[in-house]
């Protein structure tokens, strides 16, 4: 972690993170869930509230519900819904149907690949509102001619995922929706795309001297991309500490970020706690998933990220946060890796070429891998001739023998009296490198080595030239 | 003449449901610019509609239980492409794009909707003055309320212009204006009919029920809107168990318990009709004793709470944004506060009041959660009662249709007009009122048969027996 505060700060942020979810129709409805279509064609009396209309409870969205809840390790309870009461033009009831005392998920956990656990409070289900576009130019409120409505997203189902303010920088609060992104797309949970905003992350930041009780906090809308995250965050936090130090006070206040100027600006102040007026939805009967429904969905979940990391980490001998771990994993390539060294690849080559020489959609047979990996350590390729083997493969659609197109490729290992031909000839042209190596000037062999390099087309092992000048050396 | 008697002769063609209709449009100019039973008489698709009913029994179809038979709509049913206002300013002009369950019920039995009923704005009232569009008078005595809110329901099937209609009880909605105009009001399980459809008021407490002339076209209209609907969470699973199968039964070996906390603050003259029913039914051969229901004391004050928390929050919707009344203003904000000044009427503004003010942070435990205390308490006494007898019986409402403004000038003594009513909306349990006399005014008084949940048989077999006692 960098220091982003000044000395004897810290920084204390919670997330909260709305997901939708991934289901074909409404939470309560039978309209469909699909972003992009034109405005309010995707509506029907119960999604927009119509008098007389009732909520009926979509049984996909508990499912997958309860597919989070398993993930984040958290208690999936019997739940109930409630009504959150206020007037707001895009919300169709003028209240919406949440869950308040009685969530589905509560008391779960979520692991940093540092394997720092994040406490997430509760997970619960709500009805997402409608949207509003108003007309003139800015596309905001202040100084539009006019509104519109779009139901359409008016019904969606969202999932909304508290955390504890247990997140200490930037880096974490980055690292913890980068996980939750993957936990959301492993379980088939939500596609989470921040940029359409089916997944939408609100920071909570609040400052304090080291040891002293929580400071006042604010909340942060508006990021829509992971970096405007880890940048409202940071701005926030200084803007707090450069407030305090300067005498000043934090006032309670919600804060839109601009993505522009790079600051966080005032949007609303909370004079009062909001009153909305929750009580139990009376349209609606709880929900009790029961064991064998709980059971069900556990043995469904796939492989989490966090499992998939160590898994792959402990078979390279590597950390569970190594780059090269958390971005195999990330790019969904691990599967590979382990079917390679099923197959009898050498690890640590099969880790290089998949993290530096594969695209993530580069189709290749695992057990063409392992044998082009088996030629490297054998000393018949090099690093260089493998690579290129490789995309030899992968454009030829992944099932073709290395043997064969490094043969093809005129990449035959070279004897040793050619080599030691072509080192004599670089000892002789380069008498000064020479001297010096035999000096002890060890540098001076890089010289030597790049020579016959460059007289055997890169087909020289370069282990193999600097044993034969060690042993010329005496 | 009798729904059964109307759906035997048309679907029997001795009848035409165009003739039955015309009979009854013909009864309704007579006396409906007098008595205001409706928001909107459905003339031309009521003739459409039995038309239609008479070409399939040429050709030899059954249109079904209630062929041809004309049903009055409480105007808080959805009608697609028909106006459906709840007597509220804020609704006028808004056409529903679907329709409410029941009501395809009733037409897929071969029912003709005759027209929506007039009701106090939301249902919220004892009387149908609240009405934003007048209020409707008592066939039997025209300068008396027909009770409420379903008053232009009651009203419709007392002056004959449709033998059947639809209602909805929230704390006695149907039971106390069947008691005033002299019919029969029924106020089904929570949940055993569709609530889909419903303009709500307080979902709890809601149900929709039929009013008839007679116990049999209860029983008739019950068993076709009963019955689980998909499109309602709380509708209960499975089929309903039909009640007209009962109605022969009779009630000996019934034990039915008289509530005495259901005696207080009621008439002299309305008390003595109870007493007689129980005599009636005793000598029919159930057994009658008092039994108590403590709790139902406080269900008036708990009602008062509840009810208007939902009603607030279901009422949000009407701020002038998607359809109904708009008034505009310089902002969003604005616009929906001069919207629903505008639209709604004293009473409701006083229930969102109200209801706003128990949920409020910092009131809500002392007001709406001790009310959903009693509430559980309530249903609590009302199972300890029911260990001892199958049936209640008490008053419907307090007193006969009263006068016109008697009791708008102070809203409590009109909350009073529920007091025995609504104990079985906040239980969830069944009641219904049936005609049992009159009053010293010569005007009916309705007495009111109280069951567990779900057991509606029970209920109309004792109704019958009443009835039957009466002729």
């Amino acid at each position: 972690m960098t220091d982003v505060l000044p000395g004897g700060w810290e920084m204390v942020v919670g997330l909260e993170v709305h997901a939708e979810l991934h289901t074909a129709t409404k939470i309560f409805c039978s309209c469909p869930n699909r972003f992009g279509d034109e405005p309010n064609t995707n509506v029907c009396p119960v999604c927009l509230g119509l008098p007389g209309s009732l909520p009926v409870l979509n049984r996909q969205v508990v499912e997958l519900a309860i597919r989070l809840g398993e993930a984040l390790h958290c208690e999936v309870r019997p739940s109930v819904f409630h009504r959150k009461n206020y007037f707001y033009p895009d919300m169709p009831k003028d209240y919406q149907v949440s869950q308040y005392d009685q969530p589905i998920n509560t008391q779960g956990w979520l692991e940093l690949p540092s394997g720092k656990r994040i406490g997430i409070t509760r997970a619960h289900l709500e009805e997402d509102t409608g949207k509003s576009v108003h007309e003139g130019t800015t596309g905001r409120l202040h100084g539009s001619e006019g509104s519109l409505v779009d139901y359409n997203r008016a019904g969606v189902p969202l999932l909304e995922i508290v955390g504890e303010p247990d997140i200490a920088d930037p880096d974490e609060a980055r690292q913890y929706v980068t996980e939750l992104r993957a936990i959301l797309l492993a379980t088939g949970v939500s596609d989470a795309k921040m940029e359409e905003g089916s997944m939408r992350v609100d920071a909570n930041v609040s400052v304090r001297r080291a040891g002293e009780p929580f400071g006042t906090r604010c909340e942060i809308k508006n990021l829509n991309s992971i970096r405007s995250l880890g940048r409202a965050i940071e701005y926030e936090a200084r803007r707090q500490v450069d407030l305090l130090e300067s005498g000043g006070r934090v006032r309670q206040e919600t804060r839109h970020w601009d993505e522009g100027d790079g600051r966080t600006h005032t949007l609303r102040v909370k004079e009062d706690a909001d009153d909305y007026r929750y009580f139990p939805e009376p349209d609606l009967v709880p929900v009790a998933p029961d064991a064998e429904w709980l059971g069900r969905v556990m043995a469904s979940l796939p492989m989490l990220p966090a499992a998939r990391r160590a898994r792959l980490a402990d078979l390279a001998g590597l950390a569970h946060d190594a780059e090269a771990v958390v971005l195999v994993v990330d790019r969904g390539q691990d599967e590979l890796v382990l079917a390679t060294v099923e197959a009898g690849g050498d690890i640590a080559r099969t880790m290089v070429h998949v993290e530096h020489n594969l695209a993530p959609d580069a189709a290749i047979a695992p057990a063409r891998l392992a044998a082009l990996t088996r030629l490297e350590v054998a000393g018949t390729l090099t690093a260089t001739q493998a690579k290129q083997v490789l995309a030899d493969i992968v454009a030829a659609g992944g099932d073709a023998d290395p043997a064969q197109v490094a043969a093809d490729r005129g990449f035959e290992a070279m004897d040793t009296s050619a080599l030691e031909a072509a080192v004599d000839a670089a000892i002789a042209a380069q008498p000064d490198a020479w001297a010096k190596y035999c000096g002890g000037e060890e540098k001076a062999a890089g010289a030597l080595v790049g020579a016959v390099m460059k007289a055997t087309k890169g087909q020289a092992d370069g282990k193999a030239v600097t044993a034969l000048l060690q042993a010329r050396r005496g | 003449m009798t729904a059964r008697t109307i759906a035997g002769d048309v679907r029997a063609g001795r009848r035409s449901a165009r003739d039955v209709v015309e009979e009854h449009l013909a009864r309704i100019a007579e006396r409906e610019p007098e008595l205001h039973a409706f928001n909107l008489v459905l003339a031309d698709e009521a003739r459409a509609a039995a038309d239609e009913i008479d070409r399939r029994v040429r050709a030899g179809d059954d249109p079904g239980p209630l062929a041809g038979v004309p049903v009055a709509l409480k105007d808080n049913l959805c009608t697609r492409g028909i106006p459906t206002t709840c007597s509220s300013r804020i609704l006028e002009g808004w056409r529903p794009p679907y329709t409410a369950t029941v009501v395809e019920r009733i037409a897929a039995a071969g029912g003709v909707a005759i027209g929506k009923t007039n009701l106090d704005e939301f249902a919220m009232g004892s009387s149908t003055e609240n009405s934003a569009f007048g209020p409707t008078r008592n066939p039997l005595d025209p300068s008396r309320v027909p009770g409420g809110s379903s008053g232009g329901s009651a009203a419709a099937v007392a002056a004959g212009f449709a033998p059947l209609a639809l209602g909805s009880d929230t704390g006695g909605s149907i039971r106390q204006p069947a008691a005033l105009c002299g019919v029969v009001g029924v106020k089904p399980t929570y949940g055993a009919v569709s609530r889909y459809g419903l303009v709500a008021f307080a979902s709890s407490l809601d149900q929709i029920g039929p009013f008839a002339a007679d116990v049999a076209d209860a029983a008739l209209l019950y068993d076709l809107i009963a019955g689980h609907d998909p499109k309602d969470s709380t509708s209960i699973p499975g089929a309903a168990r039909a009640v007209t199968p009962a109605l022969g039964q009779g009630v000996a070996g019934l034990r039915v318990g008289m509530v005495r906390e259901m005696r207080e603050g009621i008439d002299a003259d309305v008390l003595a009709r109870v007493d007689a029913a129980a005599a009636a039914l005793e000598h029919a051969g159930a057994s009658v004793e008092e039994v108590s229901v403590p709790a139902a004391t406080y269900g008036l004050t708990a009602y008062y709470l509840i009810a208007p928390a939902e009603a607030s929050s279901n009422l949000s919707r009407y701020d002038g944004v998607r359809y109904g009344l708009r008034v505009d203003a310089a902002d969003t904000t604005q616009m929906m506060a001069a919207t629903r000044a505008a639209g709604f009427g004293e009473e409701v503004r006083r229930r969102i009041m109200l209801g706003t003010y128990a949920l409020s942070a910092g009131y809500y435990d002392a007001y709406y959660g001790k009310a959903l205390k009693v509430r559980r308490l309530i249903a609590r006494d009302f199972d300890a009662a029911y260990q001892r007898v199958d049936l209640l019986l008490s008053a419907t409402s307090p007193s006969t249709a009263f006068a016109f403004g008697a009791k708008t000038a102070n809203p409590l003594a009109m909350y009073l007009s529920d007091v025995c009513t609504i104990p079985s909306n906040l239980a969830g349990h069944p009641a219904m009122s049936v005609p049992f006399g009159v009053g010293d005014d010569g005007l009916p008084v309705g007495v009111q048969l109280l069951a567990p949940t779900l057991e509606e048989a029970t209920m109309f077999r004792a109704a019958a027996a009443l009835e039957e006692a009466m002729r």
